[in-house]
C-alpha cells in the first residue's frame, strides 16, 4: 500500500494493550498526521509510553490494528519499522564511541563504513555536536547525550520519531533551550515527532496537536490552545494547567446550564466593591510566583485559585473579599452531571 | 591512612586486624620457603639450607607433567563448558521474569552449596548406577557442574547492570536478535564472561574433593598432591609443585579482580 | 545545519516498514522476536538438562542408594528398600562421628566469627579507596588459593620439627604445647596428628568465607550509628553488643553458613591433620571406597544434607540470605 497525502503516520484503531487484569492501553483509537509535532501527555501509568513503545514495536497490542503510513505494524518486530527511538535514558552504546553510537543503525544495515561515518558525522554537526565523534558517552554531559540520541535516531532518516520523556533528565535552562531546538529541528526536517511527557508546560509548548491520557485512555485530543481553554473533562481542566473545576449546581448559577465546569485562574478579577454580581470569599492562601500572585479563594464550600497580575494590589491571607468574572468565561465540559 | 568519618581504628582492632591478615597470608609464604629448602625428609623448621636444585627435579618428573596436563586440560573444557551454560541461564533469568526463575537460581547455586563430598559422591553413585566408566569426560562432567555458578554469578551481575534498554536501542536502530547480541550484548558482556572464565579455571584446576569420586585411576594435579600428603614420597617435590600451584591460580585471581573492579559485586562471592 | 546533505546522503526509504531480511538467520530472528518464549525455554534448555538431570538425577540416585543396604555376607548390594542402612547410623560407632563433625563444624564456625570480626570490621569501617581494594584482595586471595596447598602449609607449621615448635622453643614456652598435647580429645603426638590441628586448619581455610559477607553486612551499618551509640554514652563494649553485633548479625549467620556446611562435608583436612577418629566426610569416603559399602555412605551423605536444611531454613528466617 503506498501513502498519499492523507495517510496518516500513525493510526490506532481499537488498541488495547493488557498486562494481565492492567490495561494499560484499552480501546484506543488515535491518528497521527504526517509531518506533525505530536504530545501524548499524562500523569505516570496512563499508558502513553505503552502507546510509544506499541508505535516503536517493543509491544504488542492485545487487540485492535496498528498502522504506520498506511501499513499494518502487528507482529513486525521493532528492527523492521522505519520508526527511530530516543529513549529516556538515552540508551547510548558504552562500548562505542560516539560517532560508532550514531552510525550504528546504518553499520547493522550494511551500509559501508566511509558512508556511514561520513552520514554520522553530518547527523552529529546537525544536532550541533561537530567533533564529538570519538569522545565515549561517558565522558558527555546530560544534554551532550541527548543530541547523540537525537542523532543516532534521525542519522536512519526515521518516518517516525519517538521521543520518550526527552527532557525529563534535563535541567530547566538546558530543558527551555532544547525545547525550541527540538521544534526548529522537526520543522526543519518534516518527520513526524511524537513525544510523551507528563509536563504540561512541555507539550502545550512543543506540540501541534496534544493527546491527554489517563487510565490507558485518551481524554481529549487537540491543539494546544483547545487543551488548554476548553478542555473536555474535568481530569484535562485539573491536570492541563490549573483550571479551576466548578460544580454543576454552580455552574448552573451563573452560566445557567447544569453541567460541569472550568474557569482558568485569570479570568477572575478580585474587586473591592460588593456590587450584586460580585462572590463574597475568603483568602485562604497567597503564593507569591513571579509574574503572577495566587490567590486561594473560599466560597460557598469551593476553593478556587485566582492568578492577580504582579503591580495590582494584593489582598493579605484571611481578608474577606470579593471577585467577579465573566460569565462566558466559564466553560462547559461535555461531562455529565 | 584516610578516613572520611575523621577518626581512625582503635589500636586493639587494628592489631587483631593486623593479626588476622597475617594468619591468612604467612602460611602461604611459608609454601615458598619450604620449595628451597635442603631438606629432604622431615619439615625441618629452620631449614638446614637453601637450594634451587628441586626446581630442576620437579621439572624431571613425568609424572608431575601428566598430572599438570590433565589438570589443565579438565580446567579448559570445563571453563568452556560453564561459560555456554553460565552464560544461557544468566541471561535467561535476567532477561525475563519466569515462572521457576529462583528455583533455576537455586539450581546453580546447589553444586557449590552443598560440601563437595556430597556432589562426588552423588556423581559416583549416578554413574554406578548407569554403568559409565570413568573417563577424562566423567572428571569435567563434576567440575563444570560446579563451574556454572562462578560464571552465573559474574554474568548475573553485569546484566544487572547493563540496561535493558540498551538492547532495546538495538532493536529500534534496525539489528535484528544475532546482530543485537554481536554488538550490543556481547560486548558488554565480555569482560564479565572473561573474569568468571578465569575463576571457573582457577576452581576446576584446584578442586580436589569431587575429582577424589570421578577421576578413577586418572591423576589431576590435586589428586597427585593429595597423594603425596597421604603417603610422601618425595617431599621437595611436592613442595615445589604447591609453590608452582600458589603462583598458577593467583593469575586468574588477579586478572578477574582486574577485570570486574569497577562496580560489579565480589568477584569470587559463589565460591 | 546541513540537513540537505544528511538527507541526500542516502536515498530516504518509501516505505515504513521494511521487507523481512530473509535468509536463516533473519527468519529465526524474527520467530525469536515473536515467540520471546521460545528463546528463553532454548536458552533455559542445555543448563537445566545438565543441572536438574545430571546433577539433580545423582542427588535422587544418591538418595535412592541410601535406602538400599547391604549384604552382610556377601558384600553385595541389596536393591531393596529399607531404612536399614539409616539404622545404622545410630550405632554407637557412627553416631559418635556424626557428633564428632557437628561439634567441630560448631566449633570452627565460633573460632571463625571471633578473628573474622576484626578485619571485616576494619575493611567495613575504616578502610577506604586503594586500602579497601587491598583489604578486599588480601582476603579474596587466601579464599581462592589452592585448598590442597593451603592444607599442606599447615601440615609444615604444625609438624613436630616445623615452625610452631621452633618458634615456642625460641620462646621457652614449649611446656605449654606439651601440656596441651597431654590433654584427652585436643591433645596428640603432635599438633599435626591432633584434634587441635584439625580445628585450626578448618578455621585457616574457611576464614575467608566467614570475612565476605561479615563485611558485606557491616557495610550496611551508617557509621554515624557507632557513634550516636557512643555520643549516648555506651561503652565499646556496649556499643558492640547492642548496636554492632545485632546488624552484623545476617552476614555473621550468611558466613556461618558456609564455615557450618563446609566443615561438615570435608574429608581432606582430618585426613591430613588429625587422629584417626573420623568425620563424616571421611566415613562417607572409606565407605564407599575401601568398604564398598555404598548405602551406608549415601546415608552419610544425607546427614549433612539435613543438618545444613535446618541451618538453611532457620538462617532465612533471621534474613541472612540479603548479606550473600
Amino acid at each position: 500500500m503506498i501513502a498519499d497525502e492523507m495517510t496518516p503516520a500513525v493510526s490506532f484503531q481499537k488498541v488495547a494493550r493488557h498486562f494481565g487484569a492492567v490495561k494499560a492501553v484499552d480501546a484506543l483509537d488515535l491518528d497521527i498526521a504526517a509531518g506533525e509535532f505530536f504530545a501524548m501527555l499524562g500523569p505516570s501509568g496512563s499508558g502513553k509510553t505503552t502507546c510509544l513503545r506499541l508505535i516503536a514495536g517493543f509491544e504488542q497490542p492485545t487487540a485492535g490494528t496498528i498502522s504506520i503510513f498506511g501499513e499494518r505494524a502487528e507482529g513486525v518486530p521493532p528492527y523492521r519499522r522505519n520508526v527511530n527511538t530516543v529513549f529516556q535514558d538515552y540508551a547510548l552504546f558504552p562500548h562505542l564511541n560516539v560517532l560508532d553510537n550514531v552510525a550504528y543503525g546504518l553499520m547493522v544495515k550494511g551500509i559501508g563504513k566511509a558512508e556511514r561515518l561520513k552520514a554520522a558525522e553530518e547527523a552529529l554537526a546537525l544536532v550541533q555536536l561537530p567533533g564529538y565523534g570519538a569522545r565515549r558517552p561517558g565522558q558527555l554531559s546530560g544534554g551532550q547525550r541527548q543530541r547523540v540520541a537525537l542523532a543516532r535516531a534521525l542519522v536512519n532518516q526515521p518516518k517516525v520519531l519517538l521521543l520518550d520523556e526527552p527532557l525529563g533528565a534535563l535541567d530547566l535552562k538546558l530543558r527551555e533551550n532544547m525545547q525550541e531546538e527540538l521544534k526548529s529541528l522537526q520543522k526543519a526536517l518534516g518527520i513526524t515527532f511524537v513525544f510523551v511527557t507528563h509536563d504540561q508546560g512541555e507539550a502545550l509548548s512543543m506540540a501541534d496537536r496534544v493527546a491527554v491520557f489517563n487510565e490507558g485512555r485518551i481524554m481529549q485530543v487537540g491543539s494546544p490552545q483547545e487543551i488548554y481553554q476548553r478542555p473536555k473533562t474535568r481530569f484535562v481542566a485539573d491536570f492541563v494547567g490549573s483550571s479551576n473545576v466548578l460544580p454543576p449546581d454552580f455552574v448552573q448559577r451563573y452560566a445557567g446550564q447544569r453541567r460541569w465546569g472550568s474557569l482558568r485562574p485569570e479570568a477572575i478579577r478580585i474587586t473591592r466593591e460588593t456590587g450584586s454580581d460580585a462572590i463574597q470569599a475568603r483568602v485562604s492562601g497567597v503564593s507569591y510566583l513571579g509574574a503572577a500572585t495566587r490567590l486561594a479563594l473560599d466560597t460557598e464550600g469551593l476553593r478556587l485559585h485566582a492568578s492577580v497580575p504582579s503591580g495590582t494590589a494584593v489582598p493579605e491571607q484571611g481578608d474577606a473579599v470579593a471577585f467577579t468574572f465573566n460569565r462566558d468565561a466559564i466553560h462547559l465540559m461535555d461531562e455529565a452531571p | 591512612m584516610r578516613s572520611d568519618r575523621s577518626q581512625s581504628a582503635p589500636l586493639g582492632l587494628k592489631i587483631a586486624a593486623t593479626c588476622g591478615l597475617l594468619f591468612l597470608h604467612l602460611p602461604i609464604l611459608l609454601i615458598f620457603i619450604y620449595a628451597f629448602t635442603t631438606e629432604e625428609k622431615s619439615y625441618q623448621w629452620p631449614p638446614p639450607g637453601l637450594t634451587t636444585q628441586w626446581l630442576a627435579v620437579t621439572w624431571n618428573r613425568p609424572d608431575v607433567w601428566e598430572a599438570l596436563s590433565l589438570s589443565v586440560r579438565v580446567a579448559a573444557i570445563s571453563t568452556l563448558v560453564a561459560l555456554i551454560l553460565g552464560t544461557l541461564c544468566a541471561a535467561a533469568v535476567s532477561r525475563s521474569r519466569f515462572f521457576g526463575r529462583e528455583t533455576v537460581s537455586l539450581l546453580v547455586i546447589l553444586p557449590i552449596a552443598l560440601p563437595g563430598i556430597i556432589t562426588g559422591i552423588a556423581l559416583r553413585s549416578a554413574f554406578a548406577l548407569t554403568e559409565i566408566p570413568f573417563s577424562f569426560w566423567t572428571i569435567v562432567l563434576g567440575h563444570a557442574t560446579f563451574c556454572v555458578v562462578v560464571v552465573y554469578n559474574n554474568a548475573v551481575a553485569r546484566f544487572r547492570r547493563t540496561s535493558g534498554s540498551l538492547i532495546e536501542a538495538s532493536y529500534d536502530l534496525g539489528a535484528d536478535g544475532f546482530q543485537t547480541f554481536r554488538h550490543v550484548v556481547l560486548p558488554n558482556i565480555a569482560t564479565a564472561l572473561l573474569a568468571g572464565g578465569m575463576l571457573a579455571f582457577a576452581l576446576s584446576f584446584d578442586e580436589v574433593i569431587v575429582t577424589t569420586f570421578t577421576a578413577g585411576q586418572q591423576q589431576t594435579l590435586p589428586i597427585w598432591m593429595l597423594e603425596e600428603l597421604i603417603r610422601p614420597r618425595q617431599r621437595p617435590v611436592t613442595n615445589v609443585v604447591a609453590m608452582v600451584v600458589v603462583l598458577v591460580t593467583l593469575l586468574p585471581i588477579l586478572l578477574a579482580y582486574y577485570l570486574t573492579r569497577d562496580g560489579d559485586q565480589v568477584a569470587g562471592a559463589g565460591k | 545545519m546541513s540537513i540537505a546533505s544528511v538527507t541526500a546522503t542516502r536515498d530516504a526509504p518509501v516505505s515504513a516498514i521494511l521487507p523481512a531480511r530473509g535468509g536463516m538467520l533473519g527468519a529465526l530472528s524474527d520467530l525469536f522476536w515473536r515467540r520471546p518464549r521460545f528463546l528463553l525455554v532454548l536458552m533455559l534448555m542445555p543448563p537445566l538438562l545438565w543441572l536438574g538431570v545430571v546433577y539433580i538425577g545423582s542427588l535422587l540416585a544418591l538418595l535412592l542408594q541410601s535406602f538400599f543396604s547391604i549384604d552382610e555376607f556377601s558384600g553385595l548390594i541389596n536393591r531393596q528398600f529399607t531404612l536399614k542402612t539409616y539404622a545404622d547410623l545410630l550405632q554407637p560407632a557412627n553416631f559418635d562421628i556424626i557428633v564428632r563433625t557437628v561439634t567441630m563444624a560448631a566449633l570452627v564456625t565460633l573460632a571463625s566469627i571471633a578473628v573474622a570480626f576484626p578485619i571485616a570490621y576494619y575493611a567495613a569501617r575504616y578502610a577506604q579507596g586503594r586500602w579497601k581494594a587491598l583489604f578486599y584482595l588480601a582476603v579474596m586471595l587466601p579464599l581462592w588459593s589452592s585448598y590442597l596447598v593451603k592444607v599442606y602449609a599447615w601440615k609444615l607449621i604444625l609438624a613436630k620439627e616445623g615452625i610452631l615448635t621452633w618458634l615456642l622453643a625460641k620462646l621457652h614456652l614449649l611446656w605449654l604445647l606439651d601440656g596441651w598435647l597431654a590433654l584427652p580429645y585436643v591433645g596428640g603426638n603432635s599438633l599435626s596428628v591432633s584434634a587441635t590441628g584439625t580445628f585450626i586448619a578448618f578455621v585457616y581455610v574457611w576464614l575467608p568465607f566467614m570475612i565476605l559477607p561479615m563485611q558485606a553486612a557491616l557495610e550496611r551499618v551508617p557509621g554515624n550509628l557507632v557513634e550516636a551509640s557512643s555520643d549516648l554514652g555506651a561503652s565499646p563494649g556496649q556499643t558492640f553488643r547492642n548496636v554492632l553485633f545485632p546488624l552484623a548479625l545476617p552476614g555473621i549467620v550468611a558466613g556461618s553458613i558456609f564455615t557450618f556446611s563446609l566443615t561438615l562435608g570435608d574429608y581432606i583436612v582430618p585426613q591430613i591433620i588429625g587422629t584417626s577418629r573420623l568425620f563424616i566426610g571421611q566415613a562417607v569416603y572409606s565407605q564407599q571406597g575401601t568398604a564398598g559399602n555404598i548405602p551406608l555412605a549415601a546415608a552419610f551423605a544425607v546427614v549433612p544434607i539435613v543438618i545444613m536444611g535446618f541451618y538453611l531454613w532457620g538462617a532465612k528466617r533471621m534474613g541472612a540470605f540479603d548479606a550473600l
